[in-house]
């Protein structure tokens, strides 16, 4: 007995049989007990930190979303004020042709009138002047032949055709 | 106490010895009741009861309590779970770690003041262990490979030349058979056991020279005690690296048994 308790390499069957319960009991504490919620621990802190990322991320996609979304509205603006200013462009220069035309037009035809104006006014000059010289003329031809001659002169016309020659010959 | 009980016996000092770790029962004479006994069961009650206080909330920001658990509990599923066994080494944590506390808290007793008594010491113990991990990684291996390829993946080291059997096939069946489960339940033993001796020693030498009848022992003992104590510091660090030790080994053990080709 006192041998067998000398040397330490020999095992005692009660320490086995106490050493085997003993840790079967505490592994199947920890394992149905402990583990599980340290795993259940672990697994939360990691979805927290999985969804605060997830979530910045998405803010992150929602801000560049809208800022896409602004700046493709700044650049449809842009496009519209540009196509806006170029119509305006085109307009205007439609506007001022048209004015220009318009006022050529004017321009013309004033000038036309005038020119029938004055042609008028030459005419009825031409005409008057010739009538007054006509008349001068048949004055100053009755003092001089004599005053019966007067009626039969005009009747015959010599003194237009006098002037006709005249203007003929100064042409 | 029961140092003091041979130096009273013998006229000279008697070095401790291997009857030393024959405790007497606490009550009555069963073997059931001796210290190392009791103490297996309380380590299991003080490592449940802690482990079950730090775990029971789970919340995600820790308390103070379940950070050290969870610490524990974290350093053996990464250290020793996941980097060593790999690929489904979730099955085997709830082993490793209880393996990891369960030596390392009977070891700790070695140093606790008013224990002082390392359970790990008697043999009987670390054998229980080895037998828990002989029969996992063995079982891990046959579940995982089916028994007839398992054993000749041991018994013939494949890429090797057939005249080399002669030699390797006995050396590899005596490793996974014996030496394995031997060694490791030995290389704890005997590191609890030497260190307790070695406390023994420096602590009841102290003690022996503290009541000599010489003044000159008397002023020397204070050595013997300081040594004792810088030696408690050194037990205590091989008190941790063995219960790293063991799990580590019964995880490469788990692992090797994972791998189809060894």
């Amino acid at each position: 007995m006192e041998a067998t308790a000398a040397n330490p390499l020999v095992p005692n069957i009660a320490e086995i049989v106490v050493g085997l319960i003993a840790f079967s009991l505490l592994y199947i504490v920890l394992r149905s007990r402990v583990v599980p919620m340290f795993e259940k621990a672990f697994t939360a802190r990691t979805e927290a930190i999985e969804g605060g990322i997830a979530k910045a991320e998405k803010a992150q996609q929602e801000a560049q979303a809208a800022l896409a979304s602004y700046t493709l509205q700044l650049s449809d603006a842009r496009g519209e004020a540009q196509v806006i200013r170029e119509e305006a462009r085109v307009q205007g220069a439609n506007i001022i042709e048209e004015l220009r035309a318009k006022a050529q037009e004017e321009a013309t035809r004033i000038t036309a009138a005038a020119h029938a104006s004055i042609e008028a006014e030459r005419q009825q000059a031409i005409a008057s002047l010739r009538h007054e010289v006509g008349t001068l003329a048949t004055e100053l031809a009755s003092k001089i032949v004599g005053e019966a001659l007067d009626d039969q002169v005009r009747q015959s016309g010599i003194v237009d055709r006098f002037l006709n020659d005249l203007e003929q010959s100064k042409k | 106490m029961h140092i003091t009980g041979h130096l009273a016996s013998g006229p000279g000092f008697v070095p401790p010895s291997t009857t030393d770790f024959k405790l007497p029962s606490i009550f009555g004479h069963s073997d059931y009741a001796t210290k190392p006994v009791v103490l297996v069961f309380f380590s299991v009650i003080v490592i449940s009861l802690f482990f079950i206080l730090a775990s029971r909330k789970a919340a995600v920001v820790p308390s103070k309590l379940q950070f050290a658990g969870e610490s524990i509990y974290s350093f053996v599923r990464k250290d020793l779970g996941q980097e060593i066994i790999g690929a489904g080494f979730l099955d085997y944590v709830p082993f490793l770690f209880t393996l990891f506390v369960f030596v390392l808290v009977n070891n700790l007793f070695g140093i606790i003041p008013l224990i002082q008594f390392p359970t790990m010491s008697h043999v009987s113990f670390p054998y229980v262990l080895a037998i828990f991990t002989f029969v996992i990684f063995h079982a891990v291996g046959i579940k995982r490979q089916g028994l007839v390829k398992y054993l000749k993946g041991i018994a013939f080291l494949p890429g090797v030349p057939k005249f080399a059997y002669i030699l390797l096939t006995p050396i590899e069946i005596a490793t996974y058979f014996l030496i394995r489960p031997v060694t490791l339940s030995l290389r704890l033993f005997a590191n609890m056991f030497a260190g307790h001796l070695l406390l023994l020693v420096f602590i009841g030498g102290g003690n022996y020279m503290l009541h000599d009848t010489h003044l000159f022992m008397k002023i020397l003992s204070p050595f013997s005690f300081g040594f004792g104590i810088v030696m408690t510091f050194f037990e205590f660090m091989v008190q941790c690296l063995q219960a790293y030790i063991i799990t580590l080994l019964s995880a490469l053990f788990i692992a090797g048994a994972l791998v189809e080709e060894h």
